[in-house]
């Protein structure tokens, strides 16, 4: 422990040119840690024979490994960590602590640059909305995820157009169809019951739609009573409804993510909560014509701020450049690869997942479920919206609201009981003074 | 040869010591070192904060609900497994009185012994996994069997009252069978004509088993009895696997709280070190007075 750092980084900078914004050493290595998941790692490697066609000098050294954060803990510490690191996975490295402890490299530069291939335009403005948000710490852009992900609530077009249901648009509409689709012996709901997390996306969710954006900006920056809102509360006693109503699958609580959405894909029930990382999850087991598709949360009334349409999107597959990375110059550029048009095009092809450059999805064939969060997508528009709370405090979403989630689902608590409890646990890490905080703009 | 004595003794006996010395006592040593600092796992930067970690912990509600259910297993798992252990070794080795003459097992007792040994040659990651399956509440084995008889089995992991205790449950389940062989073996070394007499004089199985095996095999209930307290104070493995703790932290344990305070939902490993130390020092002083409250003397067989 405890060397001192000697500069490196300036030793692999070359000239800064119009082709050269970040000033890549056109000979400087570049060592690049893939997280071996569900994408695969193929994706990555053509994306660095990308950057090599660019920089046929460089020399990429290529790894992939499931546990990001066993394998590289001690290279952060003694100050060699590799110059691209795809934080992801179960072993991700808490990006918030990462970020309080100035071991990432701000990526501002980044969006400043012009696009690799889409002409007169900046990284930045090729970007679909909120990928910049997410990443961003007090400001800061630290943290880049290329992949766009979606939460809505997920059902089968199949079923529903077997049985005749229509997707309801208002909540009114959503209780109506969950009694008929429990007279019709299916249950209406199953979630994570194990993670129950899972279901406070659509409680928040709807909570926006109803209250407008602020609701997630004071959640996010810890503001007191956040949780208590107005529009937290309506949205709370709304989805109590389910609970009470027995709409949610018998045993729900003692099944954990894949065990619950298997049961959805087998028709058990209706409706999941879940991201746009579904589709690929589930594949093994969804049955052929299944037809999966995202929708938004119904809408609590004609006073809602957010239309129906309005969908929680957001960017994951976070990619980072250690603040003590020996070619940051690479590190950019090589996120720059990742982010040209054909990069992205190359990493929706490969993964079946959408990128987080506007427009790389099209003429691309995709599957049912990545069809609907195309679509669901377009149709939210400049309506979309996020919450970065879990990033910025893990801590609080996996464990706290995960636990109160747990017990309202289960009917152990009321709403406000619910709430309470979230703002317990929101309160518990606004005081601990060793969390860093941060502020979203 | 007198002179080949010592240089054999330190051949022997330094690599071990090193190895102990590196990978057991050092990291233990940095630990009592990290928790006094603030350090986050990812930068060489620490800052001393003096016993600030033990004071959070002191006040941190989650710590002390961990190890209220660490002291419930210290208590009830040591206890039942033993219990259950003597319980099965006795009926294998002398359960048996069909009308023979001599002390013998139940039938089927080398059937029995294998199968009571399964859990242990498996890896406590597929204990976890397989009994999770077992405990589903929809498709598991458990609320199949209810199913039949009319009753409508609860969530079990999923269900606060009932989690704690399902995992206890597979915590004894998958010791259990250790002990009976451990226990077996004491047994053998029992001379068999104490037992003849004491059939002789007409004691029934029950006053056996207490007043002549278990103070004759005394030595190895006590060591049992320190690995089995060890063990309550971790299930770490068991615990996150099966339930992360959940639901509503009713299923915690302190290694878990550890774990996910330096791995999984922060990254404050000087706190997490804080938590290990207290952690150690526990297991040390149960050890310790497991050892001095089981203390007799020691029984010879001339």
């Amino acid at each position: 422990m405890g060397s001192d750092d000697s500069g490196d980084s300036t030793a692999a900078a070359g000239e800064k040119s119009e082709q050269n914004p970040f000033g890549v050493k056109e000979d400087a290595p570049l060592e690049v840690v893939i997280f071996n998941g569900g994408y695969g790692e193929d994706y990555a490697k053509a994306h660095e024979a990308m950057y090599n066609e660019k920089w046929p000098k460089a020399k990429i050294t290529h790894s992939a490994t499931q546990e990001i954060s066993k394998t590289l803990q001690p290279r952060f510490v003694d100050g060699s960590p590799p110059d691209v690191v795809n934080n992801s996975g179960a072993g991700q490295i808490d990006q918030g602590g990462l970020v309080s402890q100035g071991a990432l490299t701000d990526l501002t530069a980044l969006l400043d640059a012009p696009s690799l291939d889409v002409p007169g335009k900046k990284v930045r403005d090729t970007l679909l909305p909120g990928v910049v948000d997410v990443g961003s710490y007090d400001g800061k852009f630290y943290v880049l995820n290329i992949s766009y992900t979606t939460y809505g609530i997920w059902y089968s077009t199949k079923l529903f157009a077997d049985k005749g249901w229509t997707y309801p648009k208002t909540w009114d509409e959503h209780i109506a169809l969950c009694r008929t689709i429990k007279a019709a012996g299916t249950a209406p709901w199953t979630y994570a019951g194990k993670h129950p997390r899972y279901m406070s996306w659509p409680v928040i969710a709807t909570a926006i739609k109803f209250g407008g954006l602020d609701v997630a900006k004071n959640i996010d920056n810890l503001e007191p009573n956040a949780w208590k809102s107005d529009a937290m509360k309506a949205s709370a006693d709304a989805w109590y409804q389910i609970v009470k109503d027995g709409f949610i699958l018998p045993g729900t609580p003692g099944l954990d993510h894949v065990q619950s959405q298997t049961a959805w894909c087998q028709g058990k029930a209706a409706f999941i909560s879940c991201g746009s990382w579904l589709e690929n999850e589930q594949k093994a087991v969804t049955p052929a014509g299944f037809n999966m598709a995202v929708a938004p949360t119904p809408s609590l009334g004609a006073s809602d701020k957010l239309p129906f349409e309005a969908v929680r999107g957001t960017a994951s597959e976070p990619f980072i450049v250690p603040a003590k990375a020996k070619n940051v110059p690479g590190g950019l550029e090589y996120f720059r690869t990742m982010l040209s048009m054909k990069g992205a095009k190359d990493f929706t092809g490969k993964v079946s997942a959408l990128s987080v450059v506007a427009g790389s999805a099209d003429g691309a064939t995709l599957g049912p479920g990545l069809t609907s969060v195309v679509k669901a997508l377009e149709a939210s528009g400049t309506n979309g919206f996020n919450w970065v709370y879990q990033n910025y405090y893990r801590k609080l979403e996996r464990e706290l609201v995960d636990a109160a989630c747990g017990e309202f689902f289960s009917g152990r608590t009321t709403p406000a009981e619910f709430l309470e409890q979230c703002q317990k646990g929101a309160d518990s890490i606004a005081k601990d003074t060793s969390i860093k905080k941060y502020k979203r703009a | 040869m007198r002179h080949g004595k010592y240089p054999l003794i330190v051949a022997f006996l330094v690599p071990p010591l090193l190895l102990y010395g590196v990978f057991v006592l050092s990291p233990y040593v940095q630990a009592f070192q990290i928790s006094t600092t603030d350090w986050g796992g990812y930068t060489a930067d620490a800052n001393y904060v003096g016993f600030d970690n033990f004071t959070r912990l002191f006040r941190d509600d989650y710590v002390w609900n961990a190890i209220q259910n660490n002291a419930i297993l210290l208590a009830v798992v040591p206890l039942v497994t033993i219990a259950l252990g003597l319980f099965f070794a006795t009926m294998l080795n002398m359960g048996g009185r069909g009308g023979k003459a001599g002390v013998t097992g139940v039938r089927g007792t080398a059937a029995y012994r294998l199968v009571y040994f399964f859990p242990q040659v498996l890896s406590v990651v597929i204990i976890a996994v397989v009994w999770r399956e077992v405990y589903h509440p929809n498709n598991g084995l458990l609320n199949g069997l209810l199913k039949p008889l009319g009753i409508d089995g609860p969530t079990w992991l999923g269900d606060p009252r009932y989690a704690f205790w399902c995992v206890l449950a597979v915590m004894v389940w998958s010791n259990v069978g250790f002990y009976v062989v451990l226990f077996g073996a004491a047994m053998q070394a029992i001379p068999r004509d104490i037992y003849e007499a004491v059939l002789l004089d007409g004691a029934s199985r029950f006053v056996t088993l207490v007043r002549i095996t278990i103070p004759l095999l005394w030595d190895t209930v006590q060591v049992a009895w320190i690995y089995l307290a060890i063990a309550a104070l971790d299930g770490f493995i068991l615990v996150q696997l099966m339930t992360d703790g959940g639901p509503n932290h009713s299923s915690d344990v302190i290694g878990l709280r550890m774990y996910n305070t330096a791995f999984a939902s922060d990254t404050r490993f000087g706190y997490a070190s804080a938590i290990g130390v207290v952690m150690f020092f526990l297991t040390l002083s149960v050890a310790v007075l497991a050892l001095r409250a089981s203390k007799r003397d020691r029984i010879e067989y001339s």
